[in-house]
């Protein structure tokens, strides 16, 4: 099989050039702000400038809003479902995958269009940001849930943890949780990775996350800009890397796109 | 008989107390798909068939099929088409080069690290690093005119245009069609050592075992991608600056007030879009019914 090998190695090689390229060229740009400064000049621009933290901090906190609003609404019903009424489980799976369906412009839309005024709660922005937040990462959460169901032996642990007295309380947060932990954790950084690129929902809602900062970088300062793509980039590398280190194999669809 | 009637007795309460106990765990998840999912999808399509003086109409999605709307859709359907398509033939070509044992095996986790990275690396930087690079300015475009002396630009290409943004979507389109086939393929390469054993030539491997075992995880890969690029928007908006006649951004434009037309045409725009994914993803569950754990 030695012709398949080197059409193997070309296939490789185009590939690489095609992936690394513009990282390359990212990376080039960042550093050329001009002649007469330091080539780290964008990266201390950003760094010192305070919209940059600020949008960091929003997005991460919404990416946290979201993984804990997934989580209470889907690990309650995945854990009933699965322990008590099976036939439930296909419909908490088709539920939880739906959002795929409505992209996130769509969902933004729909969600102003009705709870744009009046709607007490339902009308502030930060819920609202919230909550589209919350159900695009569904998909995604309810995969690690279920992963962690099905990976450790939840009649048993809960039936032990009822006969020895424990309230159910108790055994979701002292039995299930603990257990869900590992599995939980690849899901809850895809969320990360993604809500923290996220951009046609929060800038139709008016917030400077970190999306939304880096395109009104990009229009002003190109060299800031690229500087910021890296910085991006590096941290998408870690928050995938950290999941896939936790569980192999997850897969993103839809999101920061 | 007294037996059966206290059998009897007993179920309705046990009932109850176990839809009341269902109901509770279920509550919160319910409660937020419906008022988060479904009703602001319901009120779309309401309010796509409503809006106009004289109650339920359906102008709006009769205005859909008005040159300027009906275009958009093209754009965005033949985008997402080719980017599905590229992206997938692509996709299966990389993943067997390093699945399939023609690369060193130690590139195998990195590739999949790399790709896992690749497909969330998306939106407003990827917009930016294909700037630096294809841009009018970016490296290759300067690189290609200097040292091959061909200019992209006078060649009719342009990264802000249709061809620019295929090629920036295949960047995440390309690492999603790898994560989505190499587990398809890691069984594949079993078969293949088994079909050489046999004497089979790679064609008739791919023609009699190889094709017919893929054909529909490549279909549902295929279909994921497709939905994957369709609802695409920050990648669009950044390097187009909105410039382009695609679905979401004509949504975002009435949404962020800087075109105004009919609201219930937005909502209309908005309807047709859940339906073309819905179809989408209806023949992907059809199709791979058995493989929706796509992870697996």
């Amino acid at each position: 099989m030695k012709g398949s090998r080197i059409w193997s190695l070309i296939v490789g090689v185009v590939g690489l050039l095609y992936f690394v390229v513009p990282l390359i060229a990212t990376a080039q740009f960042s550093v050329q702000e001009g002649p007469s400064k330091p080539f780290w000049a964008a990266y201390s621009s950003i760094l010192a400038d305070p919209q940059f933290w600020s949008s960091l901090r929003l997005s991460l906190f919404m990416a946290l809003s979201a993984v804990v609003i997934g989580l209470v609404v889907i690990v309650p019903a995945a854990y009933w479902a699965f322990l008590r009424v099976p036939r439930m489980q296909s419909w908490v799976e088709f539920i939880s995958i739906l959002p795929f369906v409505v992209p996130p412009i769509v969902l933004v839309l729909g969600l102003v269009r009705l709870y744009g005024s009046g709607f007490g709660p339902l009308s502030d922005r930060p819920v609202m940001l919230m909550a589209a937040y919350g159900v695009v990462s569904m998909p995604y959460l309810f995969r690690s849930v279920d992963n962690g169901l099905r990976s450790m032996d939840v009649r048993a642990l809960t039936e032990a943890a009822l006969g020895l007295g424990a309230s159910w309380p108790r055994v979701l947060f002292r039995v299930v949780l603990p257990n869900l932990r590992t599995a939980l954790l690849g899901g809850a950084f895809l969320v990360f990775a993604l809500i923290m690129g996220e951009y046609a929902i929060s800038s139709m809602l008016g917030f400077n996350t970190f999306g939304v900062y880096m395109l009104l970088t990009g229009q002003t300062r190109a060299h800031a800009a690229a500087a910021l793509a890296l910085i991006s980039f590096g941290l998408v590398w870690l928050l995938v890397g950290v999941m896939q280190a936790v569980n192999r194999g997850n897969v993103t669809i839809g999101g920061a796109r | 008989m007294t037996q059966v009637s206290t059998s009897k007795a007993a179920p309705p309460l046990n009932r109850a107390t176990r839809i009341w106990t269902t109901g509770v765990w279920f509550l919160p998840f319910g409660l937020f798909a419906v008022l988060f999912l479904f009703l602001p999808s319901i009120g779309l399509f309401v309010g796509s068939v409503t809006g106009g003086a004289h109650g339920l109409t359906l102008t709006y999605f009769g205005q859909l099929f008005q040159s300027q709307y009906l275009d958009a859709y093209k754009v965005s359907v033949e985008l997402s088409a080719a980017t599905a398509l590229i992206g997938a033939v692509v996709g299966v070509v990389l993943a067997w080069a390093v699945v399939g044992g023609g690369l060193p095996r130690f590139l195998r986790p990195f590739f999949l690290t790399f790709s896992g990275v690749a497909s969330n690396f998306a939106g407003i930087p990827l917009a930016f690093a294909f700037t630096a690079s294809l841009g009018p300015v970016g490296l290759v475009t300067l690189f290609l005119s200097h040292h091959l002396n061909l200019n992209l630009y006078q060649h009719g290409f342009s990264l802000f245009g249709f061809s620019g943004l295929v090629i920036t979507y295949l960047y995440f389109q390309i690492p999603l069609m790898v994560l989505l086939m190499v587990p398809a393929l890691d069984n594949m390469s079993r078969w293949g050592e088994a079909a050489m054993n046999l004497g089979a030539s790679p064609w008739q491997f791919w023609w009699h075992i190889g094709l017919p075992i893929l054909r529909l995880p490549l279909l549902g890969a295929t279909l994921l991608l497709f939905g994957n690029s369709f609802g695409a928007y920050a990648t669009a908006y950044a390097l187009t600056s909105g410039m382009i006649n695609l679905v979401p951004i004509v949504i975002g434009q009435e949404l962020s007030g800087n075109v105004v037309f009919s609201p219930s045409l937005a909502d209309a725009l908005a309807v047709g879009m859940v339906l073309i994914m819905t179809t989408i993803f209806a023949v992907y569950l059809l199709t791979n019914r058995n493989v929706v754990r796509w992870q697996r």
